[in-house]
């Protein structure tokens, strides 16, 4: 099952090494892995997704707290929780009709076209992952150059939040 | 304010975090380090042969006295000599700083002389790791290093000082931290209430009991808490490889070791247990065998201060974290508490079944190898004469192998702290610098080495350290002119082929040798001398004595437990199993 983990890091050198070097020595995947300052730059909020069981995820989980730059960690998929991912498509789009209906598919899935030129369009789409997929899966066809995904940040609904 | 040097910061941070003594090696990136440290006297410094030795040296000290024990190197190859001794403090969970000088920050990252990224190099076998970059920051960092270290789980922590940081012509204000305080670290020490009084209520009901107790214990100095609570309950104890010690090896409730040359009783206890308190320990691969058929009847019951060792390979039925002092301490008071007690019916029947297999095939009833005779010397028979001569007042190290599984077996360790060997990492070579660091701490006592030809070779050159630092250690070789447990595997899953388990006539003369450094060498071939020579090697309290031991060359360790079988499923001679 994927996993959505969010860790609240000190922003210090070396702490993002940590974390990513603790998942190849435990044998553990990333799938895919955002991180960046929070509004107080002393902390870094990062975001992992990977795969595993109840026991694994709990393992991770406690193996993420273990480590000293570590304040807090939440596994985001053990409650209702939102995620979005943002990505960058580059298609080929020489000919009239597939302008066209790369429009109209980039409407339905309430993304932009970011940049234009004779040749080619830039799509910016943010979604759940699911929905990306399904997107690159629509416009597969007319000739992608080139994606770019942000990777799954995550943040949980309701009264709960990760703050020091 | 007082205004030093970064290596005058460095060495006077050492001193207010209570470092009596360091161990290390001087290169180019520490020669402003050692330049201070020349220049003081409150800090001793102990020049060792290799940086390897100056690690497990600083963690023999550890694990003798609770300190957090110091080692200081120089970058590139200094540092990644103290690697090995790095890992074997940090599967062993043993507080330790180790620092090390680096290239000057503005040379970092552009491949210069003698330059290594020990933060990255270290980073899988640290608790923590520091590089500094400011002349500022030597005293705090040094403040929170000995902090990681010596809390919650313990273990190495190193700190990377690159060699501009340490410049005798940049001075700054000196003031050391009144106290550590960090957001992103506050480790565990209560266990949860209601589980403590969960588990003792388990512990209460229990018909066939078993109390394994580990390295937790140990480093936690809980033995006393423990002593008193299996007393109180009348519950058989066994100890890890790791615990030896904590629990008193000459008592009646002590069943010897568990695990994969642990005893039959012990192994076999675990086996049919009902209820199993494991408290300090890890449910390592070691003790378990085949963890599907692992204590099938159990209930578990498992105290660890580090959450991670929580049902990581075993499902605890009542996990509790908190450090083991604090989590036996409640027990004892709840137990204290309740009215219920014991079923002592239970617990005596339990008892008739435990004697009746110690009696069967324990290894303390009755002799369960060939005695020894002539020049067949049995190697089990020196680990017994060790213990007669010394007392069993010994500090024992020993290094990886047969010969440390006969003095896990037969030496019978009553109190913590006495029996220091590399269990987790299973380092040869760990002995006899080991023991350097528990001789320090413990000038009067005596301090055995037990090792083998092939161990002691690895780290053989610390023999001049003890003569530079008056080190009077003695080293009981067990001769089996093989990597014998190596050739024990290759006996019994290769057919005896003798893969690179031999040495043919290579081996030096360990008598000569050790004179050459200045020592006493002694070798023994019959076993009529053994007893005399080893009287006389303990008495020359002031001298390292060598005893170079020749022991029967065939001999296998036993029990051994069967590969991809329960705990107690073993081998317990070449011919017989359970
Ligand atoms: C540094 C290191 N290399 C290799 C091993 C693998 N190993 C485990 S025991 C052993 C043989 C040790 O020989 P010796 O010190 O003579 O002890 P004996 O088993 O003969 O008593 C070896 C090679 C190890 N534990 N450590
Ligand atoms: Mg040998």
């Amino acid at each position: 099952m994927k996993r959505i983990i969010s860790i609240l890091l000190e922003n210090e050198s070396g702490a993002l090494s940590r974390v990513v070097g603790l998942f190849s020595q435990r044998g553990y995947n990333i799938d895919t892995l955002t991180v960046a300052p929070t509004d107080d730059d002393t902390l870094s909020r990062l975001t992992l997704t990977t795969q595993g069981d109840d026991h694994m995820a709990e393992q991770i989980v406690k193996q993420l707290h273990k480590l000293i730059d570590t304040i807090k960690v939440v596994d985001l998929t053990v409650g209702s929780h939102i995620e979005r991912e943002l990505m960058l498509v580059k298609i080929k789009a020489v000919d009239h009709d597939i302008r066209i209906e790369l429009k109209s598919c980039v409407e339905i899935f309430r993304g932009h076209i970011i940049d234009v030129t004779p040749s080619t369009y830039t799509v910016q789409l943010a979604g759940d992952s699911d929905k990306l997929d399904a997107f690159i899966e629509a416009v597969r066809e007319m000739g992608i150059m080139e994606v770019v995904r942000s990777g799954i940040s995550g943040i949980s609904r309701g009264e709960k939040f990760l703050r020091v | 304010m007082e205004l030093l040097s970064g290596g005058e910061i460095l060495i006077r941070a050492l001193k207010d975090a209570g470092v009596k003594n360091v161990w290390g090696y001087p290169g180019g990136a520490a020669l402003h380090i050692y330049d201070a440290l020349y220049r003081q006297d409150d800090v001793y410094h102990l020049l060792v042969r290799h940086e390897q030795a100056a690690v497990h040296a600083a963690d023999g000290f550890s694990r003798a006295t609770g300190e957090v024990g110091t080692a200081l190197v120089t970058s590139g190859p200094g540092a990644t000599n103290a690697i090995t001794g790095i890992a074997t403090a940090y599967m062993d969970s043993i507080p330790m700083v180790v620092i090390s000088g680096q290239v000057p920050l503005t040379k970092i990252g552009q491949d210069a002389f003698q330059e290594t990224d020990m933060v990255g190099v270290s980073r899988p076998i640290v608790k923590h790791s520091f590089l500094v970059t400011r002349t500022e920051d030597i005293a705090g960092t040094i403040a929170k290093a000995y902090f990681i270290a010596a809390s919650g789980r313990p273990g190495p922590v190193v700190v990377d000082i690159p060699k501009d940081v340490t410049d005798p012509s940049h001075k700054v204000p000196y003031s050391y931290p009144a106290d550590v305080k960090m957001r992103s670290y506050q480790p565990t020490d209560k266990g949860h209430r209601g589980q403590i009084k969960r588990a003792v209520k388990t512990l209460i009901g229990a018909k066939r009991p078993v109390i394994y107790a580990g390295g937790g214990v140990v480093i936690d100095n809980a033995s006393d808490q423990l002593t008193e609570l299996a007393q109180a309950l009348n519950f058989p104890v066994t100890n890890t490889l790791m615990g030896l010690g904590c629990y008193p090896g000459t008592d009646r409730q002590y069943l010897g070791m568990l695990g994969m040359h642990g005893t039959f009783e012990a192994n076999t206890a675990m086996h049919h247990a009902d209820v199993i308190f494991a408290i300090g320990a890890r449910f390592d691969d070691r003790v378990t065998n085949d963890l599907e058929k692992f204590c099938p009847h159990a209930t578990i019951i498992h105290v660890d201060v580090d959450p991670t060792s929580v049902s990581k390979n075993i499902e605890a039925h009542i996990p509790i974290v908190g450090t083991c002092t604090s989590v036996l301490t409640e027990m004892l008071a709840i137990n204290k508490e309740l009215k219920s007690k014991p079923d002592v019916d239970a617990i005596a029947q339990w008892w008739a079944q435990l004697d009746q297999w110690r009696l069967d095939k324990g290894i303390y009833t009755a002799s369960r190898y060939e005695e020894s005779s002539g020049n067949c010397i049995k190697p089990q028979d020196v680990i017994k004469m060790l213990y007669k001569v010394t007392g069993g007042e010994a500090i024992v190290t020993s290094d990886v192998g047969q010969h440390q599984m006969f003095a896990a077996q037969y030496y019978l360790f009553d109190k913590p702290r006495t029996w220091i060997n590399s269990g987790g990492l299973g380092t040869m070579g760990f002995g006899l610098p080991a023991a350097m660091g528990c001789q320090l701490a413990f000038p009067d006592k005596d301090v055995a080495c037990v090792t083998g030809e092939g161990s002691i070779q690895m780290n053989i050159q610390e023999l001049s350290t003890c003569s530079q630092h008056n080190l009077p250690v003695k080293i009981i070789n067990l001769n089996n002119a093989a990597l014998g447990m190596v050739r024990q595997w290759q006996d019994m899953n290769y057919s005896s082929r003798y893969s690179e388990s031999v040495y043919e006539d290579s081996l030096p003369d360990f008598v000569k040798l050790t004179e050459s450094y200045g020592h006493v060498g002694m070798k023994i071939t019959h076993i009529d001398e053994l007893e005399e020579k080893m009287r006389e090697c303990f008495a020359m309290k002031d001298r390292v004595v060598f005893m170079d031991i020749d022991v029967d060359r065939s001999e296998h360790v036993y029990p051994m437990q069967m590969p991809g079988g329960s705990m107690r499923d073993l081998w317990l001679n070449k011919t017989e199993r359970t």
